[in-house]
């Protein structure tokens, strides 16, 4: 496996924190702008990067993040040009882990082998590929893991004690927890129901368990940090990018600026959140 | 380093080198798929964690049910009695002396309950939801006639049903909506996309992640994760079963030539299967040419499109060089689906099934030519098949027999007809 994955979680565990793990998607709203947020992730206190990867149909996705990947397809992005955006950025970054995060189809079409080897080459570490149970791991999950690049499962509230451990037998890097039955972007549920999920998946797993969908806030993120070892925050920070971009949909002067600002706020979020465990 | 966009898609040249050399010709084309889902590379199960559970749940109560004679009773009870079946194979006689060559016959699914093939699966799959304690049934529709139907069967069964309906749909199909508000479904317009079928399916999806605990995803076509490809073709093989008899019964012997249009593909999976492994009769499946094969105004995914993975299965889509789905066309809102059933794609890459395109405006000519000489006005679906049927008819001998799938009728479609016609209904 590429090693920044591991690296990174190692050094939060000695921070005695949980990670802030922050999607965007990739070419949103066109590659240029896309890229700036980026790089600006890991300063505002991103610790670990998922880039989405649009697709025509997110059957698993809420509006907000739809109508995202709808912007960066129409600004002429594509799978090549999200492996170019990880590219450039690792150009500056060579630490800050990045986890590709989309649908099966593009990578089916550019080639299940190619898309690997290029993904190795630029530096993404994982992916998370939404319509690939383990029922599918022969398409992407084993040649992935043998060229060494994560495959991130994602485990939700349907995922019961027994079919846990099928869902874990192949996964890498770290457990994505889904808090909820439901689409991206809905309500927060009980933070303690989710912390009772993480700890029943960490009965199963030495693996980090990170929990995502419905975190919007750094108070959220504060909460569920207090269980988890990574708080993935996606929904909140593309609404904030879609309400800063101008009636005609460019980016606008505070686009960049605006989802560092967010950013830093959520990183508070999960700096707290032991000190709210230890209390 | 640039990453430049392969000259073709990946999947589909790996696709024909698999073709080449390695689709072997079955000992049965009857006995798929595997346990898997599959159909030689087709079909599958790719569909988010938390559907899974319950997609294995699902299949485990289909194959109880399969075996369970007091569930095969009451889906032959309903067939009898609700349905009308089985619905009559028909002579063509006037179609037939018009085009001067092979007889041809019409299996009448439109003279079904609710007007099409669709309550055939419709009963079976509610009978399904009622046995896994299901409370909330959901649907996709395109055309309105899935809709229709599962709004019925809910209303029969007494569950709640919210059907979606691309917005574009809705407007075109305005009879069917108002049927189904009558039925007492909620009918929700889907904006997204288009605003046709694939765009109310990625909406059904949603609704189904998030309540999947009490809720019945009932998918009107041969096509979506396994089982629903399977148990669906089950459902619908009463048709075919019903006209391989009948055929036997009226010509004492098989017919040459098996027709159905395909969009997803239900129809026509349900008339093709019982013949499949009847070596002497041909089969072809006709997809919707839409304005012509050039550009995308079309739903010709066999003709013209290429593998790939969407909702729930690897089958053949209309998609661009990066993966993305495109937005298809067709007179026929029941036939505007980007993708097709997997089992198709598989009976297509062994060369069992032919699969043609037929254009909007032979289709709208066949509708004509149907109402005219034999006083059945045919859904612009089944007007695509009765087009191959006007095509191939005259080449052949008149010893010769051609069965057709009559899928639906057109009530629903005088509207869009009129429109085209210049006839302000």
């Amino acid at each position: 496996m590429t090693a920044r994955m591991d690296n990174r979680f190692a050094a939060l565990k000695s921070e005695g924190r949980p990670a802030l793990i922050t999607y965007f998607m990739g070419g949103d709203p066109d590659f240029d702008t896309s890229l700036g947020i980026m790089k600006a992730l890991p300063a505002a206190g991103a610790d670990i990067i998922e880039l989405g990867m649009p697709f025509s149909d997110p059957m698993a996705d809420g509006p907000a993040i739809q109508l995202a990947g709808q912007r960066a397809l129409k600004g002429g992005q594509t799978l090549a040009r999200t492996l170019e955006l990880a590219r450039k950025f690792r150009e500056s970054d060579d630490e800050t882990p990045i986890v590709m995060m989309g649908y099966y189809n593009p990578i089916y079409i550019y080639g299940v082998d190619r898309f690997l080897d290029d993904a190795l080459a630029v530096g993404i570490d994982g992916l998370i590929v939404v319509d690939l149970p383990p029922e599918m791991d022969d398409e992407l999950c084993i040649p992935a893991l043998k060229k060494g690049i994560n495959f991130i499962r994602l485990a939700t509230p349907t995922t019961d004690d027994k079919r846990l451990p099928a869902v874990l037998k192949n996964t890498s890097g770290f457990v994505y927890y889904v808090s909820m039955t439901g689409i991206t972007g809905s309500a927060l549920p009980d933070p303690s129901l989710v912390s009772g999920a993480v700890n029943r998946i960490k009965g199963h797993t030495s693996l980090p368990v990170c929990v995502g969908f419905g975190v919007k806030t750094a108070d959220h993120a504060k909460a569920i940090g207090a269980a988890a070892d990574g708080v993935v925050v996606g929904t909140a920070i593309v609404a904030q990018i879609a309400g800063s971009l101008t009636k005609d949909g460019k980016a606008g002067p505070d686009t960049i600026a605006s989802v560092a600002t967010l950013v830093r706020g959520l990183a508070t979020g999960v700096r707290a959140a032991r000190l709210v465990a230890a209390e | 380093m640039r990453f430049s966009m392969p000259s073709q898609p990946r999947g589909a040249k790996a696709y024909e080198e698999l073709r080449v050399n390695q689709t072997p010709k079955p000992n049965s084309f009857r006995s798929g798929p595997d346990e898997d889902g599959r159909f030689g590379i087709f079909g599958g199960r790719f569909v988010a964690e938390t559907l899974m559970p319950l997609i294995l749940d699902l299949q485990g109560e289909w194959e109880k049910a399969k075996n369970d004679p007091a569930f095969q009773k009451e889906l032959a009870d309903l067939g009898a009695h609700y349905i009308g079946r089985p619905s009559p194979l028909y002579f063509a006689e006037r179609l037939t002396e018009h085009l001067g060559g092979a007889k041809i016959y019409f299996k009448r699914e439109e003279l079904n309950h609710t007007g099409s093939h669709k309550i055939n699966n419709c009963v079976g799959q509610i009978l399904l939801a009622k046995r896994m304690g299901k409370t909330r049934i959901i649907a996709e529709t395109g055309a309105g006639q899935h809709g229709v139907a599962s709004a019925t069967v809910c209303a029969r069964f007494g569950f709640p049903c919210v059907v979606y309906m691309g917005a574009t749909d809705v407007e075109r199909q305005a009879p069917n909506v108002f049927r189904m508000k009558l039925l007492g479904a909620e009918v929700k317009p889907v904006t997204a996309g288009s605003g046709t079928l694939k765009d109310a399916m990625n909406e059904a999806l949603r609704d189904w992640v998030t309540n999947v605990e009490n809720t019945y995803y009932l998918i009107g076509t041969a096509a979506g994760p396994h089982p629903y490809p399977e148990l669906v073709r089950d459902f619908q093989s009463v048709i075919g079963k019903e006209a391989r008899e009948q055929i036997l019964e009226a010509e004492g012997r098989l017919p040459d030539l098996v027709v159905a249009a395909v969009g997803g593909g239900s129809n026509a999976i349900g008339i093709f299967h019982p013949f499949l492994d009847d070596e002497s009769v041909q089969i072809v499946g006709v997809e919707a040419g839409g304005r012509g094969l050039e550009g995308v105004e079309h739903c010709a995914s066999i003709t013209a499109g290429s593998p790939g993975v969407l909702h729930g299965n690897r089958t053949y889509l209309l998609q661009d060089r990066d993966g993305q789905i495109l937005e298809g066309h067709s007179i026929s809102a029941g036939l505007d689906y980007p993708g097709i059933g997997p089992e198709h794609s598989w009976l297509h890459s062994t060369g069992r099934v032919e699969y043609v395109p037929i254009m909007d405006q032979e289709a709208l000519d066949a509708f004509q030519t149907l109402t005219r000489l034999e006083g059945i006005i045919p859904a612009l679906e089944a007007s695509h098949a009765i087009a191959e049927v006007i095509k191939r008819a005259p080449k052949m001998r008149k010893d010769q027999i051609i069965v057709m799938n009559l899928s639906g009728r057109g009530d629903k479609d005088i509207f869009t007809v009129g429109k085209i016609l210049g006839v302000e209904l």
